[in-house]
């Protein structure tokens, strides 16, 4: 047998491991990408093959955040898809304007850079006031991090420019302070943030949405985690509720499709449909 | 399901230069040329848009590839822009946004490589046109599971770094002008008119 296909037995027994010793479920996840975590994983801690790593892992629980987190949905950047950002702006911020107060949920928020992002499109629409904003992901590292507000400061001009396309009005200058090679985000964006552990493969419905990001998470799920994931936030969505998924991602294949219509002229924006009211 | 024993897949890694060497290679492909392709371009901000183009000169239909769809015989796929292109055992392709490899992301080396794990010795690299060392790294795996190694020749390249990148790395079976590597391909699915 070649030692990939033996690296594949490995993996199964670290999921296995995770499961049972953790009840971390990462069953759910495509095969592919996962792997090539597991690699990076193995790489950066210096041991010697995959047991050896599950090994570690059964026996050393202060080993389990940096593992959940490297084999966890990846960092993003400010603005991603600025045409995305500024489709939120003209399409779903007005309907959030309708609410005196409103939920979104930011499902998988990595480092916190999306969240940031959403919310100074908030403030420059006057609705932060009224939003509260729940961020979530399922590794305790990376929230840590999103709290912070600390990104790096190599990729700021990077996020300046999708800030001015995704229809910014200032400068992204005026939202944080620069210092040693890092940009630190104005604390007043995360007055109405609240960062919270959340596993999409087993946890259920967060809280009561009216706008719900996931952005380049489904991806990373196999058909069935999808499914589910697709579910919760039916569930969790509000009557009229908006769903943004990444841009390669769709609903097409999803067995609630029907609940939501896609919004006209905007890759990957979906409105729950009347007839399908979330809990 | 595993990838059925003898499938092929021809994975190709373009750069610099890439879009017109593209559109020879897809060219001088035969109208019944059986194998599926997956190809990465680098620096492409616009990865339907050159779909588009190079099906409008390709005798085979040339599609953006995307996530959780099966790999269909005789159709040529793009990376979109931005996204890891990946290949899953079962014979459907696979995106991420995982970090750049080689400063590029869709990178060659991650499509190689997945489609090297996936198909072992139906896989068929080819390395084109190229001003970084992406796709060294996935020939040289292409190669360690059993499959074929072409590389454009660096002579006739436009950008000659990537090319000379992956025979210094990995060797060949074959290096070849754009129309050699084109007959080469039509040779190996047995469609050479």
């Amino acid at each position: 047998m070649r030692d990939s296909k033996i690296q594949d037995i490995e993996i199964e027994l670290l999921v296995r491991a995770l499961q049972l010793r953790y009840d971390h479920d990462f069953s759910g996840y495509a095969p592919a990408s996962f792997k090539r975590r597991v690699q990076a994983l193995l790489m950066h801690s210096g041991l010697s093959s995959v047991s050896a790593l599950t090994e570690k892992l059964l026996h050393d629980e202060s080993f389990l955040p940096e593992v959940v987190g490297r084999l966890s949905v990846p960092v993003s950047e400010m603005f991603r898809d600025p045409e995305v950002f500024k489709a939120l702006v003209t399409e779903v911020f007005p309907v959030l304007a309708s609410y005196p107060h409103f939920n979104i949920w930011q499902a998988g928020c990595a480092h916190g850079e999306e969240v940031y992002s959403l919310a100074i499109l908030l403030v420059e629409a006057g609705l932060y006031g009224r939003a509260r904003i729940y961020a979530t992901d399922i590794s305790a590292k990376a929230l840590d991090i999103a709290r912070e507000g600390i990104l790096p400061a190599r990729e700021a001009r990077q996020y300046s420019e999708n800030y001015r396309r995704a229809g910014g009005r200032h400068t992204l200058s005026d939202y944080f302070h620069a210092r040693y090679g890092h940009i630190k985000l104005d604390d007043a964006l995360k007055r109405n943030i609240v960062f919270d552990t959340h596993n999409l493969a087993t946890d259920g419905v967060f809280c009561e949405a009216h706008l719900i990001l996931c952005r380049n998470v489904l991806i990373y799920f196999r058909p069935g985690l999808q499914q589910r994931v697709v579910r919760l936030f039916r569930d969790s969505l509000v009557r009229g509720g908006f769903l943004g998924l990444g841009t390669k991602e769709t609903l097409a294949f999803s067995e609630d499709s029907q609940s939501f219509e896609p919004v006209a002229g905007v890759t990957s924006l979906y409105r729950l449909g009347s007839g399908h009211a979330g809990t | 399901m595993p990838a059925p024993e003898h499938a092929r897949l021809v994975v190709v890694a373009a750069s610099a230069g890439g879009v017109q060497a593209l559109r020879r290679l897809l060219g001088g492909l035969s109208v019944r040329f059986p194998w599926p392709l997956a190809i990465v371009q680098h620096l492409s901000e616009d990865s339907s848009g050159l779909a588009r183009l190079l099906a409008s000169e390709s005798p085979l239909p040339v599609r953006e590839a995307s996530h959780g769809i099966a790999i269909e015989p005789g159709v040529a796929y793009l990376a979109p822009a931005g996204y890891h292109l990946m290949i899953e055992q079962d014979g459907h392709f696979a995106l991420s946004v995982d970090e750049k490899v080689c400063y590029v992301r869709p990178s060659a080396d991650v499509l190689f490589e997945t489609a090297a794990e996936a198909y072992g010795l139906g896989v068929v690299g080819v390395v084109l046109t190229g001003s970084n060392e992406d796709g060294a790294q996935g020939l040289q795996r292409v190669r360690e599971l059993g499959g074929l190694a072409l590389v454009q020749d660096p002579v006739e390249a436009e950008e000659r770094a990537m090319p000379e990148a992956a025979l210094a790395l990995a060797g060949a079976d074959a290096v070849l002008p754009l129309a050699g590597l084109a007959r080469r391909l039509n040779e190996e699915a047995g469609c050479s008119s």
